[in-house]
């Protein structure tokens, strides 16, 4: 019933964090001038509720803060309250259905005006508003009321008892914006603000002076920020567009930009642009893991309408000896090399972190193991046919393995198209533009939740910490259907009574040793099934000029989390 | 002429409408959602949310009417309200762009000075440089200078600009640092050393994309050149004692402009349409990254009026190319 | 009468540029009590062009490499031999001091700081796949979509400007259609016609012809609109002109006068069409396969190779460096063939 242990000494850590970087490097506000910062994607809109798009959410980090957020480690720290509220110092009821935040005194918004607990009960009220259609409204979840019993309290109500109550208000998907500002643009009228959409008032160390929707935003420092000596640089150009090569160059090669984000590239073009000497390469690790999906339903256009459900089971695909087999062709070592060099790690899990949740159960498939493969086809009645490929009762061993376009993805596709090759499976391999992919348009075949293909590949990871959302991904009734418009997380089509008992379970579960136990067993039946393919937890990576100092990558919240502490270093 | 000019002008208007309504329908086809770039994180319910608070869920023939009102009436009158300050278009709903949820006109207007600066000025000077070597490749046929003229428009159009653009900015920038290879559309010229900026970070993309304008133009400037220069008219322009200058620059060049001033005027609304991929080398971020941009992100109201916009371009342009032939071979009548 | 009489079949426009020896051994008898056939002389100015014959010569070179190329270079291009990742190709050899230069290409394995093979002698790629194997199918599939993308686009380029600039009644109708071709927005009209026809043409034709036919058509039906306006302003004009009028007053019906007299006389606007379409068919195709449209990725082509290509310029640039030489090389020889068959159809040339 308690998260003590993990959530006290979050709040510890935290209290400390933000001194130590004071210390190493004070001066006045402003002192450093101008900070470059590249996204080649350009954000749109300054307002996280409104697109839940991870690069308007970073952006908006400079400007708008949660009440408290993740550090580099995953840990919760305040941000913009004096404490993280947990069960142990009573700012989490002991029934874990209220939640108690107290602002820090004297907080400011950047037009001068006191920040007050009616700005974060309006924060709710924003997001849950009708017809708003606010991205982030899953943060809000089961919250019934926010009260605000005096200028600096919050106090949250869930419906519920929420072993895990840091959705609201926490993270870079749900700051604070002021209730003056946004009071007229509630639930439809959203849309209609263009202005405050584009220019929040905000706490955060800048405030934006121009913005030019996917170009560029211009921003200044905060004159009201809480830190008299915060942030360093006076001014921020936030550049967006282009492509990721281009944003290393600018970074690495010709120093022009301070700092570029997420920067897909072959790891050997990185290192080669790193030893230009102008900045470094820098990586987090978090939840990411590309994986591959196996589907276990038949996918044969004939089926017309039932194409891609339960009511079709596939054709070899059901046979656990053949996923396995496709696993075990994989030499991921290779892959990591291959395709994200010292930005990917190896994993045999579909839930790879936090430390206490990843399993070490599956570790089997670190190694390649062709010949097991071969072996296990063999001795479950799949023998090789005339041409190489394995068939069993005239059925062929022949997959079609989509994903979406993107340079890695395709390399990816050709080694293990060869791999799968050398233990007689066919591969038809096809790539989808992302817009496409990504998208849930019901009519077109091509997207991700409908899957009309035997195997697919891509990435997910989840927000915060918790995993307790994702691992409910893959419960019967997630399954993408017609029913459901195609909608839904369990792409494979994977069900079983024992994994859904195992969800409920974990839903009502608040000790945190008892959850990670839950979480690993999920994750094991899942990897033991063969259904989910692991193939690389990827890291986060970026690159900063060797001028700018106090940089800390941060996969947990926005990685632009600490830019108050950002300096200029002598080189 | 005057008369059809008219006549076809009053055309335009059902003829544009009918293609609004193409685009609408193949946009509306295309398979697609805005919120395709919304993270896996986001549970599908929450997006189906958003896509109702986006209007998608009318059907599309009210969102097609809705587009018309908002783009024919709406828009103009706020132009209106700009220019003297009235007040016609308060609380009335403009074009919303589903990614920024502001007027998509106020966006359009804002990328209009970078696309101009580069992509229009490449244009003029791809034109300017097309048509002498045109003229002196035809004139002087097989000569040196025809040779390397041929070589070099062949080489620029046949190497794509996503390898020319890159290669521009490893020389320039990477290895040399004479540019940057980043454009700053916020700059401003204001004096002498920000022109001198200006035409630093302008150089590499206009230098790509006028080779590849100038490439194709002078090809069809020669090659029309070549067929008149054998023509009997020049023959007796020069039985006539007139000197070679008047006889190649005003007979025969005046002759040869029809097929050229076709592929000029179809390549003037490509201006506002904006280089694509030139733009995103080069971080223009001009109408042409819009236009991507919003396709890639499936904002359908930007992407309907932007590629509206375009038609409209087109419709015009072709007109004028009508109505040049005309001036130019007094011969071709339309009535 | 400055009508050139040559009597030019329709086809011949896109036989012309396809392939020039076609027209040899077609060519129609002729009813005219010439005794020579006129191609031959067609066939004997065409000779004299030097560049004519020069871009002929290497565009055949090209065609045969890629055509017979497989049977002498047996590497599969989609094999990965992932221990030979990122070999150079053999030309690096010369960026060594001179006295190992020789050294190099006699023993290249020996070769120091540098990785080059006579079993790759233009290298590999990131995950080891052979590139010569991998350009030789590459300029299969390039070369035959560029052929046949521009043909379809010549085709019905002409056909629509000729019909629109020739018949008064039509000419309003086509253009019009040629401006909604023109506004139409390329990705999103390529999705759509994707999701329509990719699964049943990948049914009838299987995923690779499939594809093919898909990609051919996509590009050749958004790029015709060039050639009609200008084949049209062109034809525009000619109509006006005596010898059009002369062969009217005698009565010449509609369909002679098209191809007799209009068609051979817009032929050199038609050849650069050509020239500029295949190149651009070529680069549109990378284009489309970088935006996961085109070809799946298994199935190299120039123009992708040569995006693939681009991030690593600065450390391998011969992975650009050939691609983007082959499709220069055959986009100047389809140039000079078009300008020597240009000169050899004009009779007003024909006789200097």
């Amino acid at each position: 019933m308690k998260l003590r242990h993990a959530l006290t000494g979050a709040a510890a850590m935290m209290a400390m964090a933000p001194m130590a970087f004071a210390a190493s490097h004070s001066g006045e506000r402003g002192r450093d001038g101008e900070l470059k910062i590249i996204y080649w994607q350009a954000p749109s809109i300054m307002n996280p509720y409104l697109s839940g798009g991870t690069k308007e959410l970073e952006a908006a980090s400079l400007v708008i803060e949660p009440l408290a957020r993740y550090d580099q480690d995953g840990n919760l720290v305040a941000w913009l309250v004096d404490e993280v509220p947990t069960v142990a110092n009573g700012g989490v009821s002991e029934d874990l259905k209220t939640i108690t935040w107290k602002l820090s005194e004297g907080l400011l918004w950047s037009d001068g005006t006191p920040v007050t607990s009616a700005d974060v009960k309006f924060s709710w009220e924003y997001c849950t508003a009708e017809g708003g259609g606010c991205a982030q409204s899953e943060k809000y979840l089961d919250v019934v009321s926010v009260d605000t019993p005096d200028e600096l309290t919050a106090v949250v109500t869930f419906g519920i008892a929420k072993p895990f109550p840091y959705g609201p208000f926490v993270g870079a998907q749900a700051p604070i914006i002021q209730a003056a500002q946004f009071a007229d643009c509630m639930g439809a009228k959203a849309p209609e603000c263009t202005e405050q959409n584009f220019n929040p008032i905000g706490t955060g160390p800048f405030t934006v002076t121009e913005f030019r929707p996917n170009d560029v935003i211009t921003l200044a420092a905060n004159e009201n920020y809480r830190d008299p000596s915060k942030p360093a640089f006076a001014t921020v150009t936030f550049k967006g567009g282009g492509d990721a090569a281009a944003a290393g160059r600018a970074v690495l090669e010709t120093g022009e930009f301070d700092y570029a984000w997420n920067l897909q590239l072959a790891p050997e073009v990185l290192t080669q642009m790193e030893a230009a000497g102008k900045g470094k390469n820098i990586v987090s690790f978090g939840t990411s893991v590309e994986r591959i999906m196996v589907n276990l339903t038949d996918v044969s256009p004939d089926l017309g309408d039932e194409r891609g459900t339960a009511a079709h089971p596939h054709p070899f695909l059901t046979d656990k000896n053949v996923r396995q087999a496709l696993s075990m062709a994989i030499d991921r070592a290779l892959l990591v090399e291959v395709g994200y060099g010292d930005f990917g790690r190896l994993t045999c899990n579909v839930l790879p972190a936090p430390a206490v949740f990843a399993s070490t159960a599956n570790d089997a498939c670190l190694t390649q193991d062709i010949e097991g493969a071969k072996a296990l086809l063999e001795s479950n009645g799949w023998v090789a046919g005339a041409d190489g490929i394995r068939e069993k009762d005239g059925v062929r061993l022949s997959v079609l393995y989509q994903t979406s376009t993107n340079a890695v993805r395709q390399d990816f596709q050709a080694l293990i198209k060869q791999w799968w090759g050398e233990i007689g499976v066919e591969t038809e391999l096809r790539n989808i533009d992302a817009s496409v992919f990504f998208g849930s348009d019901p009519g077109s075949p091509d997207t991700f939740q409908k899957f009309f293909a035997d195997i697919e590949m891509y990435t997910n990871n989840f927000d915060g910490t918790d995993p307790e959302a994702y691992m409910a991904n893959w419960s019967c009734d997630q399954a993408p259907r017609p029913e459901t418009q195609w909608q839904g997380n369990n792409m494979p089509r994977f069900c079983s009574e024992e994994y859904d008992a195992l969800v409920t379970e974990m839903s009502t579960t608040g000790d945190i040793g008892e959850r990670a136990r839950l979480a690993k067993a999920m994750n094991d039946m899942l990897m033991q099934e063969y259904v989910i393919i692991p193939l690389v937890h990827r890291g986060r990576n970026a690159a900063h000029a060797n001028t700018l100092g106090g940089v800390i990558m941060n996969v947990w919240d926005s990685e632009i989390w600490n830019a108050a502490d950002w300096h200029r270093v002598e080189m | 002429m005057l008369n059809f000019t008219i006549r076809r002008l009053l055309l335009s208007v059902p003829v544009l409408v009918i293609i609004s309504f193409v685009i609408f329908m193949l946009l509306e086809l295309a398979p697609g959602d805005p919120m395709a770039n919304v993270p896996l994180t986001v549970p599908p319910e929450v997006k189906e949310k958003m896509r109702e608070a986006l209007g998608l869920g009318e059907p599309w023939h009210i969102r097609f009417v809705k587009w018309l009102i908002q783009f024919f009436v709406v828009e103009p009158q706020v132009l209106f309200d700009h220019v003297f300050g009235t007040g016609f278009a308060e609380d009335k709903l403009r074009v919303i762009s589903w990614q920024t949820r502001s007027p998509v006109m106020d966006i359009v207007v804002q990328r209009i000075p970078q696309t101009l600066w580069v992509v229009g000025m490449s244009y003029v000077i791809g034109v300017l440089i097309a048509l002498p070597i045109g003229v002196i490749s035809a004139y002087k046929q097989y000569s040196i200078f025809d040779q390397i003229g041929t070589f070099v428009s062949m080489i620029g159009f046949s190497v794509p600009t996503f390898f020319s653009g890159v290669l521009l900015i490893v020389i320039f920038s990477v290895n040399l640092g004479w540019f940057p290879s980043i454009y700053d559309t916020t700059h401003k010229v204001n004096d002498w050393s920000s022109f001198v900026f200006q035409m630093k970070q302008m150089i590499m993309p206009v230098s790509v994309l006028a080779l590849y304008n100038a490439a194709q133009i002078s090809r069809f400037m020669r090659a029309s050149m070549l067929d008149n220069l054998n023509q009997d008219y020049v023959r007796t322009a020069r039985a006539k004692g007139m000197t070679e200058k008047v006889v190649v620059l005003v007979h025969v060049l005046r002759n040869s402009m029809i097929p050229v001033v076709t592929v000029i005027a179809l390549g003037v609304p490509q201006v506002f349409g904006g280089a694509i991929i030139t733009e995103q080398v080069f971080k223009v971020n001009g109408l042409g990254q819009l236009l991507i941009t919003a396709i890639q992100a499936n904002d359908l109201p930007m992407v309907q009026t932007l590629t509206f916009i375009f038609a409209v371009l087109i419709v015009v342009f072709n007109l004028v190319a009508d109505v040049l032939y005309g001036v130019l071979d007094p011969r071709i009548r339309y009535d | 009468m400055t009508d050139p009489a040559i009597n030019a079949p329709s086809g011949a426009t896109s036989a012309g540029a396809a392939s020039p020896a076609a027209p040899v051994a077609e060519a129609p008898v002729q009813a005219r009590a010439t005794p020579r056939n006129q191609w031959w002389d067609v066939w004997d100015q065409f000779r004299t062009h030097r560049g004519a014959l020069l871009g002929l010569a290497c565009f055949l070179l090209i065609v045969v490499m890629v055509v017979l190329g497989p049977l002498l270079w047996r590497l599969d291009a989609t094999f990965i031999d992932i221990r030979a990742k990122n070999t150079r190709h053999i030309v690096a050899c010369f960026g060594l001091d001179w006295g190992a230069i020789i050294s190099c290409f006699l023993n290249p394995a020996e070769a120091e700081g540098l990785k080059v093979s006579w079993a790759h002698p233009l290298g590999t790629d990131q995950l080891g796949r052979d590139i010569l194997a991998r350009m030789i199918s590459g300029g299969q599939v390039s070369l035959a979509v560029g052929m046949t993308a521009m043909a379809l686009a010549l085709i019905v380029g002409t056909g629509i400007g000729v019909l629109a600039g020739y018949f008064k009644r039509l000419d309003g109708l086509l253009m019009r259609f040629t401006d909604l071709f023109l506004a139409l927005p390329l990705l999103p009209l390529l999705l759509v016609i994707i999701m329509l026809f990719r699964d049943p043409l990948r049914a009838a034709f299987g995923p690779a012809e499939g594809i093919f036919i898909l990609i051919v058509f996509v590009i050749g039906i958004t790029s015709w609109m060039q050639t009609a306006r200008i084949v049209r302003g062109d034809v525009l004009a000619l109509k006006e002109r005596e010898f059009v009028l002369a062969a009217r007053s005698i009565g010449t019906p509609s369909r002679r006068m098209v191809t007799r007299h209009i068609l051979p006389n817009v032929m050199s606007p038609i050849m650069v069409s050509a020239t500029l379409g295949i190149a651009n068919a070529i680069i549109t195709e990378s284009a489309l396969s970088f935006l996961g449209l085109g070809f799946p990725s298994d199935f190299p082509t120039w123009g992708r190779l040569l995006f693939d290509g681009t991030d690593y310029l600065q450390q391998y640039p011969e992975r650009v460096v050939w691609p983007g030489v082959f499709i220069s090389l055959a986009v100047l020889s389809v140039n000079y063939i078009g300008d020597g068959l240009r000169d050899a159809l004009d009779p007003r040339i024909r006789g200097r």
